[in-house]
């Protein structure tokens, strides 16, 4: 099998409309429009053909980008209308041949982000007022129809051809694994036993069926179909401005992220990432901001630039550098460096705007790239020296991490501190904040260390159940030199299950079925001689051979 | 009507009168055929008595009987060829194996999808062709368009004698969709493109019926290999009268091309001239030909199709004349294909079995370059020096490896720019639709011919060319 890592060059994740190759992105008054047209040769591997719509992660990355920036540079729009520019196709989903021919590695983080772009978009509905139009104009399937299922409405023409259709298990042999399965039963509440039907039914189901069965939700004749999907937009535009009346002004330009880069590092402005690939470690840096605005005013003034965006859009660029550049890179240790009171002051700022449209935006990009972390299958431990600034907002980090080591110097202060924004500014996947996770079993710990204002000490914040362990100055680079040797060295594939399994205690929400269990499905099915083997169905699709199964259930 | 009388109004060899659930599911489609047929049959007809042949049986007198009939009364009925004993599957993963029976639950899906598509096309052509009696140059050939309708609804009535049969409700289902598709209308369309297409003159009718039901024939041809048994002899069946489409087809052009060479022998060879006279000039019939052959090529599908490679494997759709091949399996080989690569031609080898359509397409090909040829013995004949050509495969194509880049006619890459200049040699513009329009005027005399085509050499069922094939009622 072609190795989709050795042929592909390293991936880049900087995107913007006026270089999009995929997609068109129009804006009139307050609806956007995004129009699917995938340049067949545009892919990331210059060997894919990405034929009918289908996508790769180079498709995704621009899909994302264009969500991100409506969401900031665009507050006056409050639909966006997702469609396609090729007539007669929407979207055929993922493309097969890229898959069949990518490593395992490539496929599962392929996977999860194009899970945590369709994610976005129903965060930007739910939480940012830009309700999402699908209109799907043309046949749907697979990841095609799973895009159409992340959007708020989904309509379809009524031409006795258009359908939308799961072909995965009939025709591949693998899952609808892009939240698929998931939202059809959870989000959409269709039948199980219909769902069942039509994830079996590689032809899929057309119009008014399609109603009936709630796989869409309108179906109208095609040469209405136009005005139907403008009456509908501004239908949902309207409604967004009732229930977030705050998106207003002119917006936020996101600049591309300068990045200097070395053999074995990448310095951007606040965050740094040092590769130690003879232990198969990396090191990320945060830097606390050198000054904070004053004001909303002046918070708007720096815009992009403001800390706590720039921040957490360079380590979002981090932390798929590392899923998607550096793959053998097992463990990240999570250090934070600069003035704690600066984090803090910040994090003021960020509680007391709330009510500012771009206030908000920074709050759910802070939420996203947190949960980006927390998804993220690496090994993180989190170290907190004399310094750190492991405070509110930063202190997220260290409760994503799988282990908090904390020094306890004698002489030199080490604190880690809380903030308001730990209280429910950034739920997990779970629905919970990160505090709550964490204390799942004493809940009313979590009132208390909130109301503790004061920084907590090493000993404090041991005793509390802050932090893992918090050896002093003697034991300390034995204690944690011991356990990254001791966790390098451990199978990769049992880390990646036991963290997962670990991280989400708590509560199922549509967002950890996603990824706890579609996902691991997915893998699973995605190692599997039925799928992957010589004469698996993943392997033999558009073959000559027809694939051969290995009947035995599990 | 009621069940008995649907039983024995019903032509068919498939023992009907005891069939219970085919006799149920007739029952409520009949009467929709019936109301389709009055609204998408022939405009201005159906109270006419038309000449007629009627299948009433599959043996040699039966299937070709003839008489006046009035076409919403005419006889559809459900044909199969005789069952061989012992049938096998002739080709694919399951080569050797006994043929089906039944449906194989595994493939159901994939069968009905093909049965439905092939069957869409039977009502699509007659919805496509229903002005034109209205024109007609002459009552022997206004009777051959209708002979091809009620044909084609008959070819309807075979397709929904599988889905009714064998798929259950859902083939109910689709049963009953094809009454509700029309062919060119945006809110419900035929499904294939082509079959959307208007046809509105003789001339296109001509070529509809060599080009499109050629299609037709390879596609039948390639079912009729079906592992399947009952769509096998389905289609073996309806063989037989495809084949009369294309002679109304390939001779009404011969006809065409006559009438035109006795102009030109005349007037001369200037288009104009030829066009003053009454006749369409040749440079018009070979842009006709041109475009419905290439949109007929269009109907077999991508070259590199993994469906056509699934339909094989599984035994489903064969190759045209299977039984001429010596390996039924094509797990090993390749097909040398044609394709562009930064605007140049080259060859790719692609799996014989991925190629399948294009294999079917081949056959295709061949055939209409006879069908040509044939065409230019009139000319020859008539002692003219021109010649009409088949355009390359490549040129002008909406569907698979070759739709989105610029070919001239003889498959050579060309730029937008040429083609934008050149478009007018090839196909036929506005000017040219509208001349061939302004030539269509119906002749309802018996013996008498419009002046663009020549009268047959002989008529129907040795009946005489001035037979009243049509006995028109003016409404």
């Amino acid at each position: 099998m072609a190795d989709h890592n050795a042929k592909t060059p390293e991936v880049h994740f900087h995107r913007h409309p006026d270089h999009y190759k995929h997609w068109k992105l129009d804006f009139e008054g307050d609806i956007a429009r995004l129009r699917m047209a995938v340049q067949e040769d545009g892919g990331l591997n210059p060997d894919t053909v990405l034929k009918l719509n289908s996508y790769d992660l180079g498709v995704d990355l621009e899909l994302a980008d264009a969500v991100q920036r409506v969401r900031f540079e665009h507050p006056e729009v409050r639909c966006l209308v997702v469609t396609s520019v090729t007539p007669r196709i929407f979207c055929a989903g993922a493309n097969i041949p890229m898959l069949a021919s990518s490593t395992h590695g490539f496929k599962v983080n392929f996977c999860k982000y194009t899970n945590e772009t369709r994610l976005y978009l129903e965060d930007m509905a739910a939480n940012s007022g830009v309700k999402t139009l699908c209109a799907v104009n043309g046949t749907a399937s697979g990841g095609g129809y799973e895009l159409a299922l992340a959007c708020d409405w989904i309509l379809l023409p009524e031409d006795g051809n258009t359908a939308v259709s799961f072909p995965e298990v009939p025709l591949l042999g693998v899952l609808p694994g892009t939240g698929g399965l998931t939202r059809l039963v959870d989000k959409r509440k269709v039948r199980r036993d219909l769902a069942d039907v039509f994830s079996s039914l590689a032809e899929g189901v057309k119009g008014r069926r399609a109603v009936e069965w709630r796989l869409v939700d309108e179906c109208v004749p095609s040469s209405q179909f136009a005005a139907a999907v403008e009456r509908r937009a501004h239908m949902m535009a309207d409604e967004a401005k009732l229930t977030h009346p705050l998106r207003a002004g002119p917006g936020v330009t996101l600049p591309e992220l300068e990045c200097t880069r070395a053999a074995d590092s990448y310095r951007w402005k606040y965050v740094t990432m040092d590769l130690r690939r003879a232990d198969r470690m990396a090191e990320i840096t945060i830097h606390a901001p050198e000054a904070v605005p004053a004001n909303l005013a002046a918070i708007r003034a720096e815009g992009a630039s403001w800390w706590a965006l720039r921040c957490f859009r360079e380590l979002d660029e981090a932390l798929l550098q590392l899923r998607f550049n550096q793959p053998e890179t097992g463990l990240v240790l999570l250090r934070t460096k600069g003035d704690a009171t600066k984090v803090m002051a910040t994090d003021h700022l960020l509680s007391e705007h709330h009510g500012d449209w771009f206030v908000t935006e920074v709050r759910l990009l802070i939420k996203r790239v947190l949960k980006r972390l927390d998804v993220t299958a690496r090994s993180l431990f989190s170290i907190v020296e004399p310094g750190s600034c492991f405070a509110g907002t930063l202190y997220e980090i260290a409760l994503a991490s799988d282990r908090i080591y904390m020094l306890d110097h004698p002489d030199e202060p080490n604190h880690v501190r809380l903030s308001e924004m730990n209280g429910g500014a950034y739920p997990m996947a779970n629905g919970l904040t990160r505090l709550q996770t964490h204390f799942l079993g004493e809940p009313e710990r979590v009132r208390q260390v909130l109301s503790h204002l004061d920084p907590f000490s090493a000993a404090t914040a041991l005793k509390e159940g802050l932090v893992t362990f918090a050896p002093d100055d003697i034991d300390w680079d034995d204690e944690v030199r011991l356990a990254i040797e001791e966790r390098v060295s451990l199978s990769p594939d049992a880390l990646t299950g036991m963290e997962a399994n670990l991280r989400f205690a708590g509560p199922e929400t549509m967002e950890t079925k996603i990824f706890g269990r579609l996902s691991a499905w997915q893998n699973w099915i995605f190692q599997r001689p039925n799928a992957i083997g010589e004469r698996g169905a993943l392997t033999c699709y558009g073959k000559p051979q027809r694939p051969e199964f290995d009947w035995r259930r599990t | 009507m009621s069940i008995a009388d649907l039983s024995g109004k019903i032509p068919n060899n498939v023992n009907l009168k005891d069939d219970k659930r085919l006799l149920r599911a007739l029952e409520s489609w009949q009467p929709h055929f019936i109301d389709w047929w009055k609204e998408m049959g022939p405009e201005g007809f159906q109270a006419d008595d038309v000449y007629l042949r009627t299948a009433v049986s599959v043996d040699r007198e039966g299937w070709a009987q003839f008489g006046h009939v009035r076409m919403p009364e005419y006889r559809w009925g459900i044909f199969l060829a005789d069952q061989e004993p012992d049938r096998v599957i002739p080709f694919g993963d399951n080569f050797g194996k006994p043929a089906w029976q039944e449906v194989p639950g595994e493939h159901r899906n994939a069968l009905r999808r093909m049965i439905v598509t092939q069957g869409d096309t039977e009502p699509a052509s007659v919805e496509q062709q229903r002005r034109l009696g209205q024109t007609a140059p002459s009552l022997y050939d206004m009777r051959n368009l209708f002979q091809v309708n009620v044909e084609e609804g008959r070819h309807l009535w075979a397709m929904v004698y599988l889905l009714h049969s064998y798929f259950g409700r859902d083939g109910r289902e689709e049963a009953e969709d094809l009454l509700l598709r029309r062919s060119g209308n945006p809110d419900k369309p035929r499904i294939l493109t082509t079959f959307n297409d208007p046809c509105e003159d003789w001339l296109s009718f001509f070529m509809f019926t060599t080009f499109t039901d050629r299609d037709g024939k390879f596609q039948l041809h390639a079912l009729a290999e079906s592992g399947f048994d009952p769509l096998s002899r389905t289609c073996r069946f309806m063989l037989t009268e495809e084949s009369h489409h294309m002679f109304v087809g390939e001779t009404g052009i011969q006809r065409v091309v006559k009438r035109t060479c006795e102009v030109m022998n005349q007037v001369g060879d200037d288009p104009a001239k030829v066009r003053a006279a009454g006749a369409i000039d040749l440079p018009t019939v070979q842009k006709y030909l041109n475009m419905w052959f290439t949109s007929s090529v269009d109907l077999f599908g991508g070259e590199k199709s993994s469906n056509a490679a699934s339909y094989f494997a599984d035994g489903l759709k064969g190759r045209f004349t299977e039984s001429k091949y010596t390996d039924h399996v094509c797990v090993e080989g390749v097909y040398e294909m044609p394709v562009v690569q930064e605007d140049k031609l080259t060859t790719e080898q692609v799996p014989l079995r991925i190629a399948m359509n294009e294999i079917l397409r081949d056959g295709y090909v061949s055939d209409c370059e006879n069908t040509v040829e044939r065409w230019n013995k009139v000319l020859e004949r008539e002692g003219r020096s021109e010649r009409l050509y088949l355009p390359n495969r490549r040129f002008n194509r909406r569907v698979g490896e070759y739709s989105g880049i610029r070919f001239d006619t003889a498959g050579a890459v060309i730029t937008e720019h040429e083609w934008t200049k050149r478009r007018d040699e090839w196909l036929p513009n506005q000017a040219d639709l509208s001349f061939v329009k302004s030539q269509m005027h119906q002749v309802l005399e018996p013996g008498k011919i419009a002046a663009w085509i020549a009268p047959p050499l002989k008529g129907i069922n040795d009946n005489p060319f001035a037979f009243e094939y049509v006995r028109h009622h003016a409404s």
